[in-house]
């Protein structure tokens, strides 16, 4: 894909930005319950 | 509880309180019905120049930052394991949530065509406006905040097992919150990145955003103190005796704290400075009435905390807090109202017409009076006989 | 194990062909120049050959179909007023000094758009063709835009109450599409206004300054400001003198908010891992204490119990002791009784044989018995 201002630029990687920090919201808690779930 | 207040309430309709919320809300309900037939023009000073007024500086921005209090004591409750903060985090977590649910409300009289709301987050995201990361945080952290504060409704209810499920998440949901409020807390200032041309060179700086979420941490807790005060004068005879033993450690351990933030705080505004050279404006007008915010409302009352904690003089604390409270007000209000626009002849500058300060004014009243209603009805203040001990 | 080195091999050609592809991309993002769309349109507006008859307004006027404003378009006192853009003027012309110099105003079509970056729905685009477009479709009416707008031009029709929207400048794109000129570049009479390719514009533009370097400040504004305008101006005098603000530098307005847009993800990424950490630590933190506390409660009954079982033991002795002395005391007792009793027995067999010798009285006392 090519870019031909900084802006457009910005809302593409932005809007794959916003998708991988919802996938790390929802991934973390479960692996820290991976992590943690045979604890005690 | 229920005996408590049922004759309270029954025996005299025609309290001051009553009668002064009646008729706000219903002047609100007529400057409601103002704005969606005459348009925001018929009601507001609003005009090209100035497209922000007092509904996006005071009711948005203020409204945020001082429902701040959610998240600070959630997170030193259940993140930082403070446990002694434990019985102000429900009341805190009410405020916030009622404080953003107003904040979406009176959105829906700024903006042009409030039912486009939820377009950024379903429809068209437009996700290079800092905007966007504010209004998709808001909506998230509202849900969060919501889920946060059902316990008290399923108690009061008698929905146990839906109670137990939503307390599990409670670290959760916490964690959440507080990624939610650093990330909205700090683009609300971002916002005002994009206009160095218009907003003063005081205020503007390349950590706007990094102000505005550490503002954010001690208006919270300024805030829980505040309100701490006004719910111990008012509503008594609604709190348990684990909050009033704790209340007054609540009281001291943020005013401690946020005396030590709010210098953190003076410093890194003063790198600000430092970095920009902005050091000539101090002595302009302009510099002056910074100053007045930096020091008269934020180096003054921090230093009162402190004198507070250190001698356990609760009364001190309390005036403190409402003294930050106001502090922020007159930070967040210089930065979108009265230091925006700076350049503009004083013919074209903004200010607020009556039926903006109303609406305001209408809109705070809502909220004490939702807050009323569930304090006197739901274990905000006090913990339900049934889930005690269970924390 | 030939087939998984080989396998093992190509594993590791994939991912440094990944990690140098995006490395290279990272490299791209972050240092890549953004020139704008080629051959993208502009305008030059050579305020020196503006004359303020007003015929650009006009002509705007007809050409987007605008309410028609209370004074006639030839009306030149309306020029003593300070004017800016609004809903029914997406361009305006003001008047300077004397003698009079005009300079026009209306949307500068950003390269970088400001509005365009603020806008949270995207209603605010940059057009290849060099317009900065506005659909009223997805407007909220935050009016974010126009706090972010650098040169104040969207406005918004307040009044409106259900329907209202931003309007500006379209550079009458769809004009253009038809291949006609923008409506007031075709009306001016005086050629201040050249629509062209905006790279050309700008090398037009120098050209004049360089040839009559005299005529001209040396400035052409909208070639950098806030990373560049499709709309460029020629002037005689300091810009700042024909209301166009020359402090307005030249980064982008993406660019001034990128910093702190590219702090969310990173917190997004890295406060549950911190705040979670500190959970972690002070449940471990006060799991010792508990458990400190636990084993400081089991000494301490511990302790209480030895004590106990010693004072039971002593308790429980001493009481077997009073036992046996209370039974020896007893048994004691008992025997004095018996001797006591025997000894009354003997009298009281001594007594009945005495009796016997004397019947009498014997029968006297069974018959008081009886009464």
């Amino acid at each position: 894909m090519e870019f031909f201002t900084f802006h457009d630029f910005m809302t593409y990687t932005k809007g794959i930005t916003y998708l991988v920090m919802g996938a790390i919201l929802i991934f973390m808690p479960l692996y820290w319950l991976y992590l943690t779930d045979r604890d005690d | 509880m229920v005996a408590q207040d049922q004759p309270m309430e029954k025996s005299s309709i025609l309290t001051p309180f009553n009668v002064i919320t009646s008729i706000i809300l219903f002047v609100g309900v007529i400057l409601m019905f103002l704005r969606f037939t005459r348009g925001i023009g018929a009601v507001t000073n609003l005009d090209n120049n100035n497209p922000w007024g007092l509904w996006i500086g005071f009711d948005l921005l203020c409204g945020v930052a001082l429902a701040a209090g959610g998240y600070v004591t959630s997170s030193a409750c259940y993140v930082f394991g403070l446990k002694r903060f434990h019985s102000a985090v429900r009341p805190a977590i009410l405020t916030a949530f009622l404080g953003y649910a107003l904040v979406v409300f009176a959105l829906n009289f700024d903006v042009g065509r409030p039912w486009k709301l939820p377009y950024p987050i379903f429809v068209s995201q437009g996700t290079s406006s800092l905007l966007f990361e504010v209004g998709l945080c808001v909506f998230l952290y509202l849900t969060v905040l919501f889920v946060e504060a059902t316990p008290a409704a399923f108690e009061w209810l008698g929905f146990k097992k839906l109670r137990t499920w939503v307390v599990r998440l409670t670290l959760v949901l916490t964690i959440f919150g507080v990624v939610l409020s650093t990330l909205h807390q700090s683009s609300l200032g971002a916002l005002f990145m994009i206009v160095p041309s218009k907003l003063h060179p005081l205020w503007y700086s390349g950590y706007l955003h990094v102000y505005f979420f550490i503002s954010s941490i001690f208006a919270g807790m300024s805030m829980v103190i505040f309100e701490g005060s006004m719910a111990h004068r008012w509503l008594h005879d609604k709190m348990d005796a684990t909050h009033l033993a704790q209340s007054d450690g609540v009281v001291l351990g943020f005013g401690k704290a946020a005396s030590f933030m709010m210098m953190g705080y003076v410093g890194i505004k003063i790198i600000g400075i430092a970095v920009d050279n902005n050091w000539h404006y101090l002595s302009t007008g302009w510099g002056a009435w910074f100053l007045l915010e930096l020091i008269g409302f934020v180096l003054f009352p921090a230093i009162l905390y402190g004198m507070g904690a250190r001698e356990k003089n609760l009364t001190f604390i309390r005036i403190a807090s409402l003294w930050t409270v106001l502090g922020i007000i007159l930070n967040r209000l210089n930065i979108s109202v009265i230091a925006f626009n700076w350049q503009l002849p004083s013919d074209l500058r903004y200010v607020p017409s009556f039926m903006e300060v109303g609406t305001t004014i209408f809109i705070i009243t809502l909220g004490v009076v939702v807050y009323k209603f569930i304090v006197t009805r739901m274990p905000i203040l006090y913990e339900h006989p049934d889930y005690k001990e269970e924390h | 194990m030939a087939i998984s080195r080989r396998k093992f091999l190509g594993c590791i050609t994939a991912a440094l062909g990944t990690t140098t592809g995006a490395g290279a991309l990272a490299h791209a993002a972050s240092n890549k120049d953004f020139t704008g769309y080629p051959d993208s349109f502009g305008v030059l507006h050579d305020s020196t050959k503006c004359i303020g008859c007003r015929k650009c307004e006009q002509a705007c006027n007809e050409v987007n179909s605008l309410a028609k404003p209370g004074k006639p378009f030839d009306d030149l006192t309306v020029l003593d007023q300070k004017r800016r853009t609004g809903e029914a003027s997406y361009t305006i012309v003001n008047k300077f000094g004397n003698p009079p110099v005009f300079a026009k105003t209306q949307c500068n079509h950003c390269q970088e758009p400001a509005c365009a970056s603020a806008c949270f729905v995207k209603a605010l685009k940059k057009d290849p063709s060099g317009a900065v477009t506005y659909d009223e479709s997805l407007c909220v009416g935050c009016r974010y835009c126009m706090v972010a707008c650098p040169f104040n031009i969207p406005a918004y029709t307040y009044n409106d109450p259900l329907t209202p929207k931003v309007t500006k400048c379209t550079m009458c794109l769809p004009r253009i599409k038809e291949g006609k000129l923008p409506g007031c570049v075709e009306i001016c009479p005086r050629e201040a206004l050249i629509f062209g390719k905006r790279d050309k514009l700008v090398t037009l533009a120098w050209e004049k300054i360089d040839r009559n370097p005299d005529h001209y400040f040396k400035h052409l504004y909208g070639e950098h400001e806030m990373g560049g305008t499709s709309w460029l101006y020629l002037s005689q005098v300091p810009f700042t003198k024909i209301g166009m603000r020359e402090d307005l530098g030249v980064t982008s307005a993406p660019k001034l908010t990128s910093g702190a847009l590219g702090a969310v993800p990173i917190i997004v990424g890295l406060w549950p891992v911190l705040l979670t950490g500190v959970y972690a630590i002070s449940k471990r933190k006060e799991k010792i204490a508990e458990e400190e506390q636990e084993s400081a409660v089991q000494n301490a009954k511990d302790l209480a119990s030895q004590e106990m079982k010693d004072q039971l033991l002593k308790l429980s002795k001493k009481m077997t002791k009073e036992k046996e002395t209370a039974i020896a005391n007893g048994v004691k007792k008992a025997l004095v009784e018996v001797e006591e009793a025997a000894k009354k027995a003997e009298q009281a067999a001594a007594d009945a044989a005495e009796d016997a010798t004397n019947p009498e009285t014997t029968s006297d006392d069974s018959e008081k018995e009886e009464e």
